[in-house]
């Protein structure tokens, strides 16, 4: 688990074929006969160590279920999940347990995410008191606790005020604090950064960054604003109605969607330089999400889509690789009509 | 109770015109100033934008141009005037004859601003019954008009319909169309799309748009959110700890702020910012508005902060054509 | 004022950015230690006098027989039906009863009674109840469905008629009189402690908790309890109030505590007939199981906001403002 990690410098490159996290084929449903709810359907996923995942999408696209299900919370119906290599689905007990220190989750809201009762070295020590031997005696737990406030820039007086004394953005530092506990190889990021306010999210981002680069933690980072996906992640990945839509390095999905729902996704978000490029091409979907009890025939986002046409609503999409991809730069889509297919792009 | 109708709108002069509010709010430590001397105005067809983060006053101004604030908040200074009258002075009864007709609100949360328990055609009629009179089936007919056009398919079966059975954009457009029922002077819109998705948020703030202009009305749209701001209104005040810190075009502030909050805010956003490179956070967070400190009020953040600003607060001063900042040294920040 | 400055081309070697200390700039929600419980329950007058009643009551309870010997049981024809007066000596304060009988020290005897029906039924239903409906809230599903519909079961059955049944055909004694009104009373704390798992386990911290392998037996011991708890225990005072007004009940119908003991109770339905010649007999028990529930309520109601620490700062208000203001905590202002 420490074997990757360096304490100074940039992100640690992925050194092995083996990647951190595996997800192929994942689905997940829930309820039963016909108010049966598809959350996930077929997702792939890979995340290298010391990498950071945007995962992007709308409301009922899946992303809440998926990173329950990378935590381990749910089980999935169909797929394999590894971490390196390893199933923790197949785990029990003692060797589960173990396991759970490698994944670790930050939560959207900063307060309903803490226990109002408990101190913030309460909070934070939480984790060693099922996993008693991270710890081994009360003294190295104050030296940790120490450590941690440091690293996500609190005080050492922080430590036995409660979660109402604090404000929005120190209270998410107490959650990424409590995540590092364990110290783990990836932390699952739940809009960490939606429900504070602007100025504070840039400390918070910074605060996450910075910890990669010294720890080199992974993150699977899930938000809805572009932006912020845009500045933090490696690779990105496009989630609609339970699938993935679009997947590849956060340049060229933002730069070059493949994906009609990307493209929208990315000229419907504001953005402060009006003069960007993408909102000369602004794509107006029409419609709303549709159900998740009632998926759409063949290509889910035909409803929407206003380059859709007869196949779409016969044939599931496949997915397709874009034409001018180099090696190794992985960028797909599951469309039948690809944009860079379609049309010739500047 | 007067019989009178309201004032008829001026053709000329701000619809909307709000000059040095003063808002205090008792609170477990003691009665604290949630909004001190806030002023800015708005013209028919422009769109204003009050932005601020988290404890600025936005929300607090706004409730009070509209006359729902918390009972535990009182207006104590300043003057609203829409139509030549201050709001402020007027009883209860000749402000109530105001909502609607003149003002108008839309709220961030749908589901709770919306009756559960009855039916939304009924809901979205009901402004008709009051300020027009209109019987039942007519006011009926005019929701299901105003329906139609805020983009509710199916909008005569789905008048039946109750509030929780509709998706969160559909809601927001029944919201909207009861504000814009009565053809108001000023409609203000408290985050109207901060719940919602993106691609719904950017079909919504177009409705919006579409409205205004074609019944020319003065949006008011209160929001955090920069890059909103910057896309869909003309106009911006920049709020913090209750004060008007900037006020200007949105094209000038954004592109040449001059305060160091306004800076340091569209800084933070990471739009054009470098991976691997931290972001230029501003430290600290807003101060409480029981800590809010004499002199200015950002001085605990500000990087440019010297002595005089701990003594003596800033107030707005011009910094170009229609626009004024509150800051000392905003001259410092003129670049290129 | 370096670590403030904002941050445009050069990024700060020494201190990364993440250590910028977020609050030392500003000003901050002034750090207040929790305050002692003994002066947050200075400042609540109403609270405190609550407090007092039951330490005395308490008191009495435990050790009152011992000091009043066997006055409670010595009899005085003689003294017969004396009004409360300050001229006949300690005993006397309170007048006698038909026997010559001290009431005062009736009463002092009847509280250790009262009491050890009342706590430890309430004591039994509280700890079953709760154990089972945290247990069942928790876990939902099968075991929720079963849980509740034991609870159904219990409850259908009218407790008053069922104790007076069980108390005929058994003998009241004491045991059976606490054992009684235990089982009628576990429903009330298992659906309240059900309701309260329930809600509790689908909050976020609960599933941080999951998130490090925590079995549930811990979750719900560090989560689940600690939050239904101040909930439990307002349920429980009123519960012991109830408790208390039934075993009164019981023992006005024959079947409760029998003499030479003695209860609260008994000692309201052995005065009945005197009401009107003397009245003290009647209504000095009576008076003394309201000031104990009215106190134990009381006392409840503050310690639920005393143990929330986001509550807390509702008792520190000054008592003039407490009423008057709309109690807007600080960090919820818009």
């Amino acid at each position: 688990m420490t074997d990757s990690r360096t304490t100074t410098g940039t992100a640690v490159p992925p050194t092995d074929a083996h990647p951190l996290l595996e997800v192929r084929g994942v689905t997940k449903g829930f309820g039963g006969g016909r108010r049966r709810l598809t959350a996930l359907d077929g997702v792939d996923l890979r995340l290298d160590r010391g990498e950071t995942l945007g995962l992007v999408g709308e409301s009922g696209c899946g992303k809440s279920t998926l990173a329950r299900v990378l935590l381990g919370l749910e089980r999935p119906d169909a797929g394999t999940v590894r971490y390196d290599g390893v199933d923790p689905f197949a785990l029990r007990g003692k060797e589960l347990l173990n396991w759970r220190r490698r994944v670790q989750m930050v939560f959207q809201d900063p307060f309903a995410s803490l226990n109002a009762r408990m101190s913030a070295a309460d909070l934070i020590g939480e984790p060693w008191r099922t996993h008693r031997d991270v710890v081994p005696d009360s003294k190295a737990r104050e030296k940790r606790i120490r450590e941690l406030l440091s690293l996500v820039g609190l005080r050492e007086s922080d430590a036995h005020r409660y979660p109402n004394e604090f404000s929005g953005g120190q209270r998410q530092r107490i959650g990424i604090a409590r995540a590092l506990a364990l110290d783990p190889d990836l932390i699952v990021c739940d809009e960490p950064v939606s429900a504070l306010d602007l100025s504070v999210q840039a400390q918070v981002l910074n605060v996450l960054s910075e910890l990669q680069s010294r720890l080199g933690v992974a993150y699977v980072f899930i938000s809805h604003d572009l932006s912020v996906v845009r500045y933090i992640s490696d690779r990105v990945t496009v989630m609609y109605l339970g699938k993935v839509i679009e997947h590849g390095g956060t340049e060229n999905v933002f730069d070059r969607p493949q994906h009609p729902y990307t493209a929208a996704l990315m000229s419907a978000a504001p953005v402060l330089d009006a003069s960007r490029a993408a909102h000369d091409r602004e794509i107006q979907l029409k419609g709303e999400i549709p159900s998740p009890f009632d998926i759409p025939s063949g290509c889910r986002f035909r409803t929407r889509c206003p380059r859709a046409e007869d196949i779409c609503a016969t044939a599931e999409p496949q997915v397709v690789v874009r034409e001018s991809a180099g090696a190794g730069d992985d960028h797909t889509a599951l469309c039948h009509f690809p944009l860079e297919a379609r049309s010739a792009w500047a | 109770m007067t019989t009178a109708p309201a004032p008829a709108p001026s053709t000329t002069g701000p619809a909307l015109d709000v000059e040095g509010l003063c808002v205090d709010l008792s609170t477990a430590s003691g009665t604290v100033r949630a909004v001190d001397g806030v002023s800015f105005s708005v013209r028919r067809g422009r769109t204003l934008a009050l932005l601020g983060e988290s404890g600025c006053g936005k929300s607090m101004t706004a409730l009070s141009v509209v006359g729902l604030l918390d009972p535990a908040a009182q207006v104590t200074g300043g003057a609203v005037r829409v139509r030549g009258e201050d709001t402020l002075r007027l009883s209860p009864a000749e402000r109530r004859k105001l909502a609607g007709p003149v003002l108008s609100i839309v709220f961030q949360d749908a589901l709770t601003a919306l009756n559960p328990v009855q039916p939304v055609g009924r809901q979205i009629g009901e402004p008709f019954r009051i300020h027009r009179g209109l019987s039942r089936r007519a006011a009926r007919e005019k929701a299901i008009e105003l329906m139609t056009r805020v983009g509710i398919p199916e909008p005569r079966q789905r008048a039946k319909s109750y509030p929780h059975q509709f998706s969160g954009g559909m809601r927001q457009r029944l919201l909207i169309a009861m504000a814009v029922a009565l053809d108001p002077d000023v409609l203000i819109a408290d985050e109207p799309t901060t719940a919602l998705d993106v691609t719904v948020q950017a079909q919504i703030m177009r409705l919006l748009r579409d409205l205004q202009d074609e019944r020319d009305m003065a949006v008011v749209l209160i929001t955090h959110d920069l890059a909103v701001v910057a896309q869909r209104a003309d106009d911006v005040v920049v709020m913090y700890a209750g004060t008007v810190v900037e006020k200007g075009t949105v094209r000038e502030v954004f592109s040449a702020p001059r305060h160091p909050y306004t800076l340091g805010l569209l800084d933070s956003v990471p739009e054009d910012a470098e991976r691997g490179q931290p972001l230029p956070a501003v430290p600290g967070s807003p101060p409480e508005l029981s800590a809010v400190p004499s002199g200015c009020v950002f001085q605990a953040r500000c990087p440019l902060v010297r002595e005089r600003c701990v003594r003596e607060r800033p107030s707005l001063r011009a910094t170009g054509d229609g626009r004024s900042a509150a800051c000392h040294f905003s001259e410092e920040l003129d670049r290129d | 004022m370096s670590e403030g400055r904002i941050v445009t081309e050069e990024t700060e070697e020494e201190v990364p950015a993440a250590n910028g200390r977020e609050d030392a700039p500003g000003p901050t929600p002034a750090p207040k230690s929790p305050p002692r419980w003994w002066l947050l329950l200075g400042r609540d007058r109403v609270a405190a006098a609550g407090a007092v009643v039951l330490t005395v009551v308490l008191l009495v309870a435990l050790f009152g027989r011992l000091l009043i010997g066997d006055r409670a049981q010595r009899q005085d024809l003689d003294a017969s039906l004396r009004a409360p007066s300050l001229s006949d000596g300690f005993y006397g304060l309170l007048g006698t009863d038909v026997l010559g009988r001290s009431v005062l020290a009736r009463l002092i005897d009847a509280a250790g009674t009262t009491l050890s029906v009342a706590v430890p039924a309430v004591l039994c239903s509280l700890v079953i109840g709760s154990a089972i409906g945290l247990w069942a809230g928790y876990h939902g599903g099968r075991r929720e469905s079963v849980a509740m519909r034991v609870a159904d079961v219990i409850l259908s059955f009218p407790s008053l008629l069922i104790a007076v049944v069980v108390l005929y055909v058994f003998s009241p004694s004491a045991l059976n009189i606490v054992l009684i009104l235990a089982v009628a009373r576990i429903p009330v704390y298992l659906r309240t402690s059900r309701a309260e798992a329930a809600e509790l386990r689908s909050r976020l911290f609960v599933d941080a908790a999951r998130t490090f392998g925590t079995p549930s037996r811990q979750i719900i011991h560090r989560h689940i309890l600690p939050i239904a708890l101040p909930t439990l225990l307002t349920v429980a005072t009123l519960d012991f109030c109830f408790v208390m007004l039934t075993e009164s009940s019981l023992s006005f119908l024959g079947i409760g505590i029998q003499p030479p003991d003695v209860s609260w109770g008994l000692m309201v339905a052995q005065g009945r007939q005197y009401l009107q010649t003397a009245w003290w007999i009647t209504v000095l028990p009576g008076l003394a199981i309201v000031l104990t529930t009215v106190s134990a309520t009381v006392l409840a109601a503050w310690a639920r906001i005393a143990t929330d620490p986001a509550q807390r700062w509702r008792l520190t208000l000054p008592r003039k403002r407490r009423g008057a203001s709309a109690a807007v905590p600080p960090e919820m202002i818009p």
